[in-house]
């Protein structure tokens, strides 16, 4: 614009205003970089992440393809490979919706009140973030185990948890435990107690409260944190893979049945399942993308994790 | 807000007109309780009751310590490359417009969504000495899967959002202003850029890192494809955790697991102190 401006003003004008503006061949401001370090910036940054991250994302799909439609077809198709992706379903669709309550729950005693240790119970809530996967895993064995103390009366009582489906979901919840917590504290403690104060002394109901005031105005950042929650639900490999047992059929979930496939050099067929996973990473990055854009406001905006 | 201020007597919680503090606050620290506490503090239990001897016993073998110390080195030099690139990376992000920056920005948080499984494989089809790049660096003499180096091109896969994710939003709202006065008093750009600019962003590339670093330490779904395992040369310790599991040696498995939690906890006082510092340097006065 201003470009335009000055390119129309009369000569005499223009000559008035020259002195002031920087020499036409400089194209640096004072806070600028001098174009050749710009691109070459620009360049190193585009280079880094098409070599680090396109190209994975890219080799997933082309090998996948390599053998055709008809073996891609084949290998997520077979009766092994629907056993994995019907647990993977289950096993998130126990997982999610109970972090989901979770992260209500702690929200609300944590956005909503002043108390002691308070500080405290956010960090323990991050805690699971910073535990390295295999021993997210190794944990449960540790308690439920037939070695452990509570191995035997486990047996006796014929409750099967570690190599079956509740070790399966329990170490899915531990992995995805602070994701939607960590998405609604920072934003209802932004948002205050003043709405469901005034919610309140109109006459509403606690649960009526929560229900009309507080979750329409958490909603986008709930949705937020759930897909993020999902996708690592669905995706988690090292935690499951400690507790699974790998029963091929019984307790593989989809990232362990492309670890099955794999090492047994079924590479076509392992490269089809993960091209599923591939594919619900870039719809998740796709939805969190959309409602960044359009309710940014309405978004904690932590964009850590 | 505050607590001491507002009461004359110790009190735990402030009064509230809100319901459900009992409900929430109970609930979430059952949950908590049962599925992190009570299991973290199994391990810590288990490994308690090695005994001193039996504990250091496990990680004085030099199998562990072979582990543990590739995990830790790898992880380290990963952390690294991802501040320098993730720098770089977040400054183009912030400061530049070019094609594709939206599409780019967005492909950053992939290693966060994409299961480490996936990416592991993937990696290994790239650098496998018949993939399309380790055939590249094949003839040169470079092999990158199988090795530790394959180790750690995985790390920095997995690692390169933290850095990026915690620079960019400090860069955002770093002051424009700040850099005009350095160049108004004389300062080439250079200058201002390391004597204004990065130390501001320090705090925000040391967090990323530690982040990073964390993540890497403990990582093992995109390592196990493509490091190779081979004991004493490309082990990392998570993997030996479940093989040590494998071998229904239980003691070795959770010796390994309480160190490397140790590490953990200890990264996770250092990213808090670094918070901690960020804070009382930018709220001066």
């Amino acid at each position: 614009m201003a470009n335009a401006n000055l390119a129309s003003t009369p000569p005499l004008g223009e000559a008035a205003i020259a002195p002031l503006l920087p020499p036409a061949h400089s194209k640096t401001s004072a806070t600028g970089e001098k174009a050749a370090t710009r691109w070459t910036l620009i360049a190193i940054a585009i280079g880094f992440l098409a070599l680090f991250v396109l190209l994975p994302l890219g080799a997933v799909f082309a090998e996948a393809f390599r053998a055709g439609f008809g073996a891609y077809w084949e290998a997520v198709s077979e009766p092994d490979a629907v056993a994995a992706i019907k647990l993977t379903l289950l096993a998130a669709g126990i997982a999610v919706p109970a972090n989901l309550v979770f992260g209500i729950a702690a929200s609300w005693a944590i956005a909503k009140y002043e108390f002691r240790g308070k500080s405290l119970l956010n960090t323990l809530i991050d805690l699971p973030f910073s535990i390295s996967p295999v021993i997210s895993g190794l944990i449960y064995i540790l308690l439920f185990g037939a070695q452990s103390v509570l191995g035997p009366f486990l047996r006796e009582h014929g409750i099967e948890i570690v190599f079956a489906l509740p070790g399966i979901v329990l170490a899915t919840i531990f992995v995805t435990f602070p994701f939607i917590a960590r998405e609604l504290i920072p934003l209802m403690q932004e948002q205050g107690t003043a709405e469901e104060e005034a919610a309140l002394t109109l006459g509403a109901s606690g649960w009526r409260t929560f229900w009309h005031v507080t979750l329409p105005n958490i909603r986008w950042a709930l949705l937020y944190g759930v897909i993020l929650c999902n996708a690592r639900a669905m995706g988690e490999f090292g935690a499951v893979s400690v507790v699974s047992g790998h029963i091929r059929g019984e307790t593989n979930t989809m990232p362990l049945h492309v670890e099955i496939l794999y090492n047994e050099y079924n590479f076509a067929a392992a490269f089809a399942v993960a091209s599923l996973l591939a594919l619900l990473a870039l719809l998740t990055l796709i939805v969190k993308l959309v409602l960044e854009w359009l309710y940014a406001d309405q978004i904690a905006g932590t964009r850590r994790h | 807000m505050t607590l001491a201020a507002s009461a004359g007597r110790w009190r735990w919680k402030e009064p509230s007109v809100i319901p459900g503090f009992g409900l929430a606050l109970g609930f979430s620290l059952t949950y908590l309780g049962l599925i992190v506490l009570l299991p973290l503090a199994a391990l810590l239990l288990n490994a308690a009751s090695l005994g001193w001897s039996g504990f250091w016993d496990i990680m004085l073998e030099p199998r562990t310590l072979a582990a543990l110390r590739l995990s830790f080195l790898a992880a380290l030099f990963a952390a690294s490359v991802n501040a320098v690139f993730g720098l770089i990376i977040a400054w183009a992000f912030v400061r530049y417009d070019f094609p594709g920056r939206r599409l780019f920005d967005a492909l950053v948080d992939l290693p966060f969504a994409l299961p480490t499984a996936v990416a592991g494989i993937a990696l290994t089809a790239l650098y496998a000495p018949n993939g399309p790049i380790g055939g590249l660096l094949a003839p040169l003499g470079i092999k990158v899967a199988y090795t530790p180096l394959g180790i750690v091109i995985a790390l920095i896969f997995i690692g390169l959002p933290f850095v990026v994710r915690t620079v960019q939003p400090v860069l955002e709202d770093l002051d424009k202003e700040l850099e005009e006065a350095a160049a108004t008093l004389g300062a080439s750009r250079f200058r201002t850029l390391r004597s204004v600019i990065l130390p501001a962003l320090m705090p925000a590339i040391l967090t990323g890192f530690t982040l990073a670093l964390a993540r890497a330490v403990g990582e093992y779904g995109s390592v196990i494809f493509i490091a190779g395992n081979i004991p004493y040369v490309s082990e990392i310790a998570p993997l030996l955790i479940t093989i040590r599991l494998e071998e229904f040696n239980y003691a070795g498995a959770t010796a390994i697991g309480a160190a490397m939690l140790m590490i953990s906890f200890s990264l996770l006082l250092l990213i808090h102190l670094i918070q901690l510092w960020q804070r009382r340097r930018f709220t001066h006065g």
